[in-house]
């Protein structure tokens, strides 16, 4: 036998039994052809770009699930940051951007995919007319679209923190939740957005990138959660050596997946993307991961060190595994996504402070994070300003979904995989003279590399 | 036909009782799927037949329904899989 018995059933129980999958293969689509001063021949054509692209992603997707017995378990498709198709056009009002919006929106249901992320702006140096008007727009086109989501990029290492930037998002995400908080969950404002992450909300299709592309990403919580309790006391070079051999492997998988799509696709094939992604469901929680190292609960002292064990040795071990990575690729600690983080918060154990800290070593930020309805706009551009200065002082990718939703301590439910999760307190202090200073904090100097 | 073999594994999950590998060789034969190997294991308590077997000359789909109506009524678990998600994951 080629392979033996033994092997072929830690694949199966890794699939069956730990909720081994690929979290999305994501269909970059490149839209920079479709650009048109008017907006009702343009959105014709990015219909029909989208929908004659996009034809058979979840068909092909659903087969390539079939052959390999693994689940897909979401199909997306990226664009072009919207904000670069407003810049053209010549009536810039909102009702424009809701049109837009809308059209691409019905592309993606009509090709029946989850999301389609896109709506996006990249205003780390500053707004363009058309990227004004997109921003301005995120509330109702948010409120109005199914599955279109939405990131504004405010900051770089190579450019600093667009503070006016920052500071009008606090605002958004209030006028978001003033509508209908869930919308909220559509919306990421980034640090150093990268423009092949294939996770949603904040997929496009960036700058730089080919004409289409297949960007994959991998999930595997309970696989390494697995792995860490049978382990039992191994010390921590064992512990990373045993990781990194299995995230090799859930690698493989995602490498074997984005290979065999973009070969029927016939487009390029993009990255794989290594982060480990959690879901609500039992046992697939990376806080999970971070209890089995020996923590009583993700969030106490020593959960910092055990999430940037974690994360390096999942990168060393999937670096091997693929040829391309890219995207966000580390491990994401959402809250509501993730059973075992939203229990360590009511619990008391984990904090907004130490989630912040946390995100220094991961690779998303503050995800899913719920915080008081009355939690003033400021205050939520403030949150996002220190996630952007980790993000920009650390050279690496940092984002904050926050959504204002009910009181502190009660819990909240945001439907599905979003999951619940408890509202966290947030800094009674004002920061409002701070964020309100305008302008830009500028690069530091580690941006200085040339 | 290109010529390539392609190979596919089966592997057969549930409580053990007589009758499991019969249902399944049968439905295999009458589709003219070649066994190459066999063996059985036990995985989360569970009783597993793993089976590699020649897919090169027979559609995927047809198989897969076969298997599930022996799934179906031998109240066990089968998955084929394509051998190229065992080599990716246990080859370098």
């Amino acid at each position: 036998m080629q392979f033996s018995k033994e092997e072929i059933a830690e694949t199966i129980k890794m699939i069956s039994f730990e909720r081994l999958d690929i979290r999305t293969v994501t269909l970059g689509i490149n839209l920079g052809g479709c650009i048109d001063p008017n907006i009702d021949r343009m959105c014709k054509k990015v219909y029909k770009k989208i929908t004659s692209v996009g034809r058979d992603l979840v068909e092909e997707a659903k087969e390539v699930e079939m052959k390999y017995g693994l689940p897909i378990v979401n199909k997306r498709i990226a664009v072009t940051p919207l904000a670069l198709l407003l810049d053209a056009v010549k009536t810039k009002k909102e009702s424009t951007c809701v049109k837009l919006a809308k059209c691409v929106d019905s592309a993606a249901e009509k090709l029946k995919v989850d999301y389609i992320g896109g709506y996006s702006a990249l205003v780390h140096k500053g707004f363009t007319k058309g990227e004004e008007l997109l921003i301005d727009s995120i509330p109702k086109v948010l409120n109005e679209t199914k599955r279109l989501c939405s990131s504004v990029n405010v900051a770089t290492t190579k450019s600093g923190i667009n503070m006016d930037a920052v500071l009008r998002m606090g605002k958004v995400v209030k006028r978001c939740a003033a509508i209908n908080p869930l919308s909220c969950t559509k919306l990421v404002t980034f640090a150093n957005a990268p423009p092949d992450n294939p996770f949603m909300a904040g997929a496009f299709h960036g700058v730089g990138e080919a004409e289409n592309s297949i960007n994959v990403g991998i999930s595997g919580p309970g696989v390494i959660r697995a792995v860490v309790e049978k382990l039992g006391d191994a010390d921590f070079g064992e512990l990373a050596e045993k990781i990194k051999q299995t995230a090799f492997k859930i690698t493989r998988v995602g490498e074997l997946v984005g290979r065999e799509m973009a070969r029927r696709l016939n487009v390029n094939f993009g990255i794989i993307d290594l982060s480990l992604a959690p879901t609500p469901f039992e046992g697939d929680s990376v806080a999970g991961i971070i209890e089995a190292m020996g923590l009583e609960k993700c969030g106490t002292h020593g959960s910092t060190a055990a999430l940037a064990l974690l994360t390096d040795a999942v990168k060393k071990g999937g670096v091997m595994a693929t040829s391309y990575v890219g995207g966000l690729s580390g491990a994401f600690i959402p809250v509501s996504e993730d059973k075992g983080m939203a229990e360590a918060v009511a619990k008391g154990a984990m904090s907004l402070d130490k989630l912040e800290a946390m995100t220094s070593v991961c690779s998303v930020g503050l995800d899913m994070i719920v915080v008081p309805s009355k939690t003033p706009a400021e205050t939520i551009a403030a949150i996002i300003a220190d996630e952007c200065a980790i993000g920009v002082v650390n050279d690496k990718a940092t984002g904050v979904r926050i959504i204002p939703m009910g009181k502190e301590g009660e819990w909240v439910e945001l439907g599905g995989l979003l999951g619940r999760a408890p509202v966290m307190s947030v800094s009674k202090f004002s920061s409002s003279k701070f964020v309100s200073r305008g302008g830009r904090i500028p690069a530091p100097i580690q941006s200085l590399t040339d | 036909m290109t010529g390539k073999k392609e190979r596919a594994v089966i592997t057969v999950t549930g409580v053990d009782h007589p009758g499991i590998v019969a249902a399944v060789t049968t439905e295999l034969a009458k589709l003219s799927v070649n066994i190459e190997d066999i063996s059985q294991t036990i995985l989360q308590d569970f009783f597993t037949m793993i089976m590699i077997v020649d897919v090169s000359s027979v559609k995927r789909s047809e198989v897969q329904k076969a298997l599930d109506r022996v799934a179906d009524k031998q109240k066990v678990k089968i998955i084929m899989q394509h051998e190229d998600l065992f080599k990716y994951m246990h080859r370098v």
